[in-house]
């Protein structure tokens, strides 16, 4: 059905934009002049990354990528949490 | 019913990788690391729940059920990790952009 590639070659073009924002935000990460300010860069970056292997389960219709998709959600989380406890208290108690 | 899908799945998904693009320009943009949450975590999670809805229009129900769990926890922790985030950098001595002009990049 044409609805179906027109929506594949839809996707993998929005997982190169998706990849593009990644780029840009590396570079906040990078020059970031203040600690949180990459914590910031690094949390967005994880959701960007979540959503490119979400589009990838699609274009390539494997369905188990999705799981990965969620332990990645989780780590994401907890490595924010961390690192911001990290900052608050100097210790990860 | 399958064209009125089709349509919702692709405005859904333009309008989910606009707010992405929104919320990479602010954290580009914006002089201060509040200024920065603010723009990022709102645009961010609705720019992630717009797509991953563009994809779980377009899926059967065992795969369509994963992406709205997903959906369900990128609502439930980015706005938790964002107000971690700004509570570190406030408890670390940064203080708000309030009064000031010059941006310290």
């Amino acid at each position: 059905m044409i609805y179906e590639q027109t929506l594949d070659i839809m996707y993998a073009v929005g997982a190169i934009l998706v990849m593009l924002m990644i780029f840009f935000s590396m570079i906040r990460a990078l020059a970031g002049p203040t600690a949180p300010d990459r914590v910031v860069a690094i949390n967005i970056i994880t959701t960007n990354t979540l959503i490119i292997i979400t589009l990838i389960a699609r274009v390539y219709a494997q369905v188990y990528f999705l799981d990965i998709a969620m332990v990645y959600a989780l780590m994401g989380f907890i490595a924010t949490i961390g690192v911001a406890k990290y900052l608050e208290k100097g210790a990860l108690e | 019913m399958n064209t009125i899908l089709y349509y919702a799945s692709v405005i859904s998904l333009i309008v989910g990788l606009f707010f992405l693009l929104v919320a990479t320009v602010g954290l580009l943009r914006l002089p201060d690391v509040y200024n920065r949450l603010h723009a990022t975590s709102k645009c961010d999670t609705l720019g992630a729940g717009l797509v991953l809805l563009s994809l779980a229009l377009q899926s059967e129900a065992a795969v369509a059920i994963r992406l709205v769990l997903l959906i369900i926890f990128i609502l439930v922790t980015n706005p938790t990790a964002a107000h971690v985030i700004a509570r570190a950098a406030y408890t670390t001595g940064i203080r708000p952009l309030i009064g000031r002009s010059e941006s310290d990049d």
